[in-house]
């Protein structure tokens, strides 16, 4: 580089390597901007855990609901997250799975690159207008199978009543969640089936296999890791999203497994966006405290998935 | 004569053709059970069992029965292992299907209980002193578009300068962090985004400070690593021979990089960074919690409370009055705005990067 080349010494002149000004002060701002990036990261973490600690040692009393502590109270809000992240994914990895493979391998070539499109719309679509639709169209459209479901299922513990005559459990939220994470797990299953080794399929083919044996010979096996890895990036978004499950669940503090009720556990980002408005003192600071939480939680699960996806290839859900 | 030739015909089909399904048969398969449902619908509607005409659920359960009858079919006629791939077949298509009636279901609720409130009020007043119906979403929209074009401001310049860091400069243990944690970063949820802009002002400001400024800081944690992605990317794809080429003719390397590396990509990144802005500008959470809402205008970005488009969605739904229509209509159409303007940046982003990109091939 020419900015760091030493000076020449008298007994070999060289031409005197220039150091430009504009060389330097571009590469710093460059590199400030990348650290920066880097600081922004921990000043959130740090924010965060300052803004937290009252909370943290918090005497009964002080936090809301009746919580003794910081950790009963988090502790439901911690499950209903996770739960309707999982929820959410036993619906959405299927689907993701059937779309990414429709079209990267079974619809027509031509037409492909227009469905893809499709369904990066739907992560076009603001999550407040998903949480509309979910409450205003989806909830009323789906409460009569609830009913069924409970009258006649409801001997399983998952579909126990009594049902809820609104249609917002926590079911609709897992199927709203669901739609908003397909985009992005499939445009990951999507990019790693396209890299399935054509020869290896060809192959399949050529002896004799069928479609179906020629996917699961030779391209399931390929992109195993990128399909775990698009899961987890789904659980990332599953879990942090908010308004959605704030306008369409509707939430006790409770934790249980039942879909169908009206008593349904809240999550960690729709609690905060439902109480922040009129939380003051300690009960602000739980609810920073409860974002911490989820921040660290999605951090692990993204911090998992890039690891697994780094190892295969630089992909990234940004592009 | 006529027989012999058509029997003769039939045994050289047969040994390509024998025990297979004719070539259109799944699609003719899945439009009859489309059809069936379709009529067991309007029937259940003639006959006043159900109140409106579902498409949704015809289609929906038209894919089933088309699913439960290919595999039946061809199970018949073409044995298991062809079965078992119509069956995969038929469950790929289906999911592709079940996943576009959201979608569908969405983009039509959203025009047709959209359109009620869009009329030239609804872009022309602010909500103050509004009860019952009327008034419109003025303040809002400028809000966003205030809120946003700020947050463009602040990631802008630092995505593409740690894209172009992370491109032309960045060696070894420093860039590798950089571009493991801006991905870490692209799944942060927007919600911990807010928090973190509240605390930093909190900090300084008090708790019950609100102002568009807040928003914007929680929107460009947001935005900075979809930026950066998404300029590296292009970057990444600049051909080296015009570096070389700069360099060779002594041209100094920041001077290569603003004059040869940029404008060739420049397309690209314009692309990139509209993307960044639509995926933003619909964002919610961070903005109820930093910016707070109000019902007046407020054209100051720094002072006071500002009201957002998605802000204005869910504040409308969630408070509504004792009459709840205009309210809700309100954000249908505000729901419909906002969409409008999302899709808008994502179509004029792809047509700026189809039409302004270098062309590398000469032809």
């Amino acid at each position: 580089m020419t900015a760091t080349a030493e000076r020449p010494t008298p007994t070999a002149p060289r031409p005197k390597a220039t150091v430009r000004l504009g060389d330097r002060v571009f590469s710093l701002a460059t590199v400030l901007s990348g650290s920066l990036i880097l600081l922004v990261l921990v000043l959130v973490a740090l924010f965060l855990i300052v803004q937290s600690i009252p909370a943290l040692f918090a005497k009964p009393g002080e936090i809301p609901n009746q919580a003794t502590n910081f950790w009963t109270y988090v502790g439901p809000l911690v499950f209903g997250t996770v739960w309707a992240a999982i929820l959410a994914l036993i619906i959405a990895t299927p689907l993701s799975l059937g779309i990414a493979l429709f079209i990267s391998h079974y619809a027509p070539r031509r037409i492909a690159a227009v469905l893809g499109y499709i369904i990066d719309l739907l992560a076009a679509v603001p999550s407040v207008v998903f949480g509309l639709w979910g409450v205003l169209v989806l909830a009323p459209f789906i409460q009569p199978f609830y009913n069924t479901l409970v009258d006649h299922v409801g001997w399983i513990p998952l579909f126990a009543g009594p049902v809820s005559g609104t249609g917002k459990t926590i079911l609709t939220a897992a199927i709203v969640l669901a739609v908003m994470c397909l985009p992005i797990m499939t445009a990951v299953m999507r990019e790693i089936f396209l890299q399935a080794p054509v020869l290896h399929e060809e192959a399949a083919l050529a002896l004799g296999a069928t479609r179906w044996e020629m996917i699961r010979m030779a391209v399931l096996p390929f992109a195993r890791s990128g399909i775990v890895s698009a899961v987890m990036l789904g659980l990332g978004r599953a879990l942090g999203e908010t308004l959605a499950i704030a306008i369409v669940l509707s939430p006790a503090t409770v934790v249980n497994v039942f879909l169908l009720t009206s008593q349904n556990p809240n999550t960690i980002a729709a609690n905060i966006a439902l109480q922040f408005n009129e939380a003051q003192g300690v009960g602000l600071n739980t609810l920073i405290a409860s974002g911490l939480i989820l921040f660290v939680i999605t951090l692990l699960v993204n911090m998992a998935a890039r690891f697994v996806v780094n190892r295969r290839k630089a992909f990234s859900g940004a592009n | 004569m006529s027989v012999a030739v058509r029997s003769s015909r039939a045994t050289t089909s047969n040994t390509l053709t024998a025990g297979k399904l004719p070539k259109g048969a799944p699609w003719g398969l899945l439009i009859v059970s489309w059809a069936i449902f379709v009529g067991i619908f309007l029937l259940l509607k003639a006959s006043g069992t159900t109140a409106d005409f579902n498409i949704v659920g015809a289609l929906f359960f038209g894919t089933i029965l088309f699913d439960v009858l290919i595999v039946v079919i061809s199970m018949v006629v073409e044995g298991g292992r062809k079965a078992k791939d119509r069956l995969v077949t038929s469950l790929v298509t289906t999911a592709f299907i079940v996943t576009l009636l959201p979608l569908v279901s969405l983009i039509y609720t959203v025009i047709s209980r959209g359109v009620a409130r869009f009329d030239a009020n609804y872009f022309s007043e602010s909500m103050r002193n509004v009860i019952g119906a009327g008034g419109g979403a003025l303040h809002a929209i400028v809000g966003t578009l205030e809120i946003t074009a700020f947050a463009a401001l602040i990631s802008i310049p630092i995505g593409l300068l740690t894209s172009i860091y992370l491109v032309e400069y960045g060696r070894g243990r420093l860039a590798r962090a950089i571009t493991f944690f801006v991905d870490v970063m692209t799944g942060i949820p927007s919600i911990v985004a807010g928090l973190f802009a509240f605390a930093l002002f909190s900090l300084f400001l008090g708790p019950a400070f609100r102002a568009g400024v807040v928003g914007s800081i929680a929107l460009s944690v947001l935005m900075i690593p979809v930026v950066v992605r998404s300029s590296e990317e292009i970057l990444k794809i600049v051909p080296n021979e015009l570096r070389e080429a700069s360099f060779a003719l002594g041209v100094p390397k920041w001077l290569t990089i603003l004059k040869i590396v940029l404008p060739t990509s420049i397309a690209g990144l314009t692309t990139g960074v509209m993307l960044a802005i639509s995926r933003v500008i619909g964002e919610t959470a961070p903005l109820l919690l930093t910016t707070g809402f109000t019902t007046s205008m407020n054209y100051d970005l720094f002072n006071d409370r500002m009201m957002t488009l998605p802000v204005f969605v869910y504040t409308q739904y969630a408070n509504q009055g004792p009459d709840a229509t205009p309210f809700v209509e309100r954000a249908w159409t505000g729901a419909l705005v906002l969409i409008l303007i999302v899709m808008a940046l994502n179509l004029l982003a792809r047509l700026i990067g189809k039409i302004f990109s270098p062309k590398l091939s000469r032809r």
